[in-house]
């Protein structure tokens, strides 16, 4: 008992602490991280990987990432993919990320919080010496909201490692920890004993049995503890001790069955053979699959000889056997069903999956005696984890099927905007090329504009600012110049003054007006950007259109084949994997199953041969209490004979 | 007597679920072969989903017209919701009904990518509705409409509901 009880009992521990930290919502920043804690938390962990490992190799991509919303969350982020994947019994893979931040360039608080979850990762893959090692990696501030469970998974690594003393030390300072209640008593309990301390452990084992709590997880470890407190106290004769520690485990938890079958033992060994009829006949209306039920059955008929009550305990006997007879009937029948490949058919029902208590639901239907004894196949962790990968292979092959039929789909859509774009694009194609040259010639004028405009800011030239009108007096002028240059005529000499005269005129406008003139030139050109900036926003959008057109059904040949394939390869590997792992399953479930048969049969047989006993007891009494009895009667039986059907001989 | 009921009663514990230790030895190191060989195929359907969403997107969503619609709840509010409704330009786009579990998902602080679908660059309504139920079990129905501008990166809208006793508005929308 005390060797295999930490392992369940650690499991339970840190499936309270992974549970108990929700991710908040309040500051979230990163929509694509909310939407992986969205799946995470309603354990679609499968999706919730796919897209945080996606989010993370993207932020890892960039040049930049400190300018990703992703940012924000990384320290998180890491961490949670971790536990997704703990989550998800992807072990090998686990640890990857978090490894990354302790190695990374962080603050202390974070180092730590990266060490303790590298430690409990390294502690759920079995692999305690290096949960140790993490742990002492742990130096300086260590973040409040994780101190005591990491004090705690400290004390769980050190049991594990056979150091029970270590742990018994640490899980003494964490007595007090709110957020362990039941868990941190219950485990120093263990501890105790196993470092030899058994009066420190009753006394600890009780006061966790003790411990009042709301919490679900910490309502079932008190009754373990109180069930295994009871056990103990069994062992070293403490009877009454040993039945008020078992009366404290709730009636309806995972542990009444037990606790009442060992509460009926309690009060037999202290020969209260009547107050052990309570449990037992309690147990005996109970779940018949149940093994602790199947022996209450025994027990309490057995009780009743004890009080001398032949005739019930006889008739009880005989219910007992019909009882057996019936469910060895219907053991029979469950592996006859499960060779039939039906078990494996039922538990992947998706109507019965979407069901809490779907365990319960599958044992109810009718006609599948291939799932009656499934609640009793759940109690063993290896076919937990068998059953476990089984549905998730069975997730992955529903995934890759309907994959599959997306190419397909995609195929369509590509064809279908092949047909449309394609007679499109070849005059779409020369009306753009025609627009092309018409932008590339007018980009080019304004280019020349302003290099001529940043020139006479340095270089003034007042003649390039001549509006059209000046342009043409001046040009005039020149004509009128060039005719009356040779003439010796004073009145066309006049004339030439009057030119020279008009042409100072113009000259003299254009070299005051020209600082005007320019600041005016270089608004026209701002303006002009703006309209080219509109231009080119167009012109690039085309760009974009015809580029997306064109993405939209060419390149994808051949990413779609290589998918295909790889998803092909997958389905065989899962289609593989899934008939291996069904079978070992059908064979976990059959070789369970045979054991519970070899028991009924043991009972059975005890059964048989108590019913006749007590029949025989019950008329040997009648005949003793007939007036005449006590003379010429022979006492023919051993008087303790029915110790012999006693239950406990057959039992577990 | 009472010895073989103690015995018995310990044997329980130690021996529980060890009743076959031999057939039992051979099924573990068979299921731990199969585990590892299921880890690997997860990875690698993991990868596959991964590029698969990735061609998704890129066919479906192309980023110059990709716009995705996210629910959050606001932290901390009572207020069960039970459906949303969500349109865009006047076109309904979703209609979500939501169960227990998302519910508490969404509590827990997670976001839900309502809808992804495509608009053109420029500007766009859209109007939400939702329905639930208050604290104390009475109806509670709201709706909002907002308008938001498309660029040529992918769109992202985050919508926040809240009930009347959070002190925020019901419905708020943000950008990222």
């Amino acid at each position: 008992m005390t060797r295999r009880a930490p392992a369940r009992l650690l499991v339970l521990g840190l499936a309270a602490s992974l549970a108990a930290a929700p991710a908040s919502g309040s500051d979230l920043r990163d929509l694509y991280f909310g939407e992986a804690l969205f799946h995470a938390n309603q354990g679609l962990y499968f999706d919730a990987l796919q897209r945080l490992d996606t989010e993370l190799a993207q932020h890892h991509g960039l040049d930049e990432p400190q300018y990703d919303s992703l940012h924000f969350h990384i320290g998180a982020a890491e961490f949670d993919v971790g536990d997704f994947e703990l989550n998800y019994r992807m072990h090998h893979r686990a640890g990857r990320a978090i490894r990354a931040v302790l190695e990374g360039n962080v603050e202390e608080s974070v180092r730590n919080e990266a060490a303790y979850r590298l430690a409990r990762i390294h502690f759920q893959k079995d692999q305690p010496e290096d949960a140790l090692h993490a742990l002492s990696r742990i130096q300086g501030e260590v973040p409040e909201k994780i101190r005591d469970d990491l004090e705690f998974l400290r004390a769980n690594v050190y049991m594990a490692l056979g150091r029970p003393h270590d742990a018994v030390e640490v899980l003494s300072k964490l007595q007090r920890a709110d957020s362990l209640a039941g868990f941190a008593a219950y485990n120093l309990g263990v501890a105790l004993l196993q470092d030899g301390q058994t009066l420190e452990a009753i006394e600890q084992l009780d006061r966790a049995g003790q411990v009042t709590s709301g919490e679900r997880g910490a309502v079932a470890i008190r009754d373990k503890a109180n069930l295994i407190l009871g056990t103990m106290l069994f062992e070293s004769a403490e009877y009454e001790r040993a039945y008020q520690s078992l009366d404290r485990v709730r009636l309806e938890g995972p542990f009444s069955n037990q606790a009442l079958l060992r509460a009926g033992w309690a009060e037999v060994s202290a020969g209260n053979y009547e107050r052990a009829l309570v449990p037992w006949n309690i147990l005996a209306k109970r779940e018949m699959t149940d093994a602790a039920v199947q022996e209450a059955l025994l027990a309490a008929p057995f009780a009743y000889g004890k009080l001398e009550v032949h005739g019930r305990a006889a008739l009880m006997y005989g219910q007992a056997l019909e009882a057996y007879t019936h469910e060895l009937d219907r053991v029979d029948a469950s592996i006859d069903s499960i060779r039939k490949g039906n078990f494996l058919k039922a538990l992947i029902r998706e109507e019965i999956r979407q069901d809490e208590d779907w365990v319960i639901r599958l044992r109810e239907l009718p006609e599948t005696p291939e799932t009656y004894y499934l609640m009793a196949l759940l109690a063993s962790h290896d076919f937990q984890t068998a059953l476990s990968n089984y549905l998730d292979l069975e997730d992955l092959r529903k995934r890759l099927e309907s994959w599959k039929t997306s190419f397909d789909s995609f195929e369509d859509i590509i064809e279908v905007r092949r047909q449309n774009y394609e007679p499109l694009l070849p005059d779409v194609d020369a009306d753009f090329r025609e627009l092309d040259s018409q932008i590339k010639l007018r980009m080019e004028q304004r280019e020349h504009l302003d290099r001529r405009l940043q020139g006479m800011l340095t270089a003034p030239r007042p003649e390039y600012l001549a509006t059209a009108d000046e342009r043409i007096i001046s040009e005039r002028l020149d004509d009128l110049e060039e005719k009356l240059a040779d003439s010796a005529n004073p009145a066309e000499q006049a004339l030439r003054a009057r030119i020279a005269h008009l042409r100072g005129a113009l000259t003299w406008r254009l070299r005051t007006e020209y600082h005007e003139r320019l600041t005016e030139a270089h608004e026209h050109l701002a303006g002009l950007n703006t309209v080219i900036g509109a231009m080119t926003e167009r012109y690039q959008s085309l760009v974009r259109t015809r580029q997306a057109a064109t993405h939209s059904y060419v390149g994808y040949d051949v990413q779609i084949t290589q998918l295909r394939r790889r998803v092909g390869e997958a389905q065989e590997r899962v289609n593989r994997l899934m008939a291996r792992q069904g079978h070992l399953l059908e064979t976990v479930a059959i070789n369970e199953l045979k054991a519970r048969r070899e028991r009924l049969d043991a009972y059975q047989a005890k059964a048989r041969y108590a019913v006749a006993d007590s029949y025989d007891r019950a008329a040997r009494l009648q005949a003793d209490a007939r007036p005449d009895a006590g003379q010429g009667s022979v006492q023919t039986g051993d008087q303790n004979a029915s110790d012999d059907v006693q239950p406990g001989g057959v039992s577990q | 007597m009472p010895r073989i009921f103690r015995t018995l009663a310990l044997a329980m514990l130690v021996l529980a679920g060890s009743l076959s230790a031999g057939a039992a030895d051979n099924d573990r190191e068979q299921m731990r072969g199969l585990d590892e060989q299921v880890q690997e195929v997860k990875s690698d359907v993991l990868g596959i989903s991964a590029e698969l969403s990735r061609l998704e997107e890129k066919l479906l969503y192309p980023s110059n017209t990709q716009v995705a619609v996210f629910i959050a709840l606001a932290a901390g509010d009572p207020m069960r919701l039970d459906a949303v409704q969500i349109q865009i330009d006047g076109q309904l786009v979703a209609h979500y009904i939501y169960s227990f579990k998302e519910l508490d998902a969404l509590r827990k602080g997670g976001v839900q990518r309502i809808y992804a679908g495509n608009v053109t660059t420029g500007e766009h309504k859209i109007e939400v509705s939702l329905n639930g139920k208050l604290e104390g079990g009475g109806d509670y129905s709201q709706a909002g409409s907002f308008a938001f501008q498309k660029g040529i990166e992918p769109k992202l809208v985050g919508l926040t509901l809240a009930g009347p006793g959070s002190g925020r508005p019901a419905i708020e929308i943000g950008d990222w």
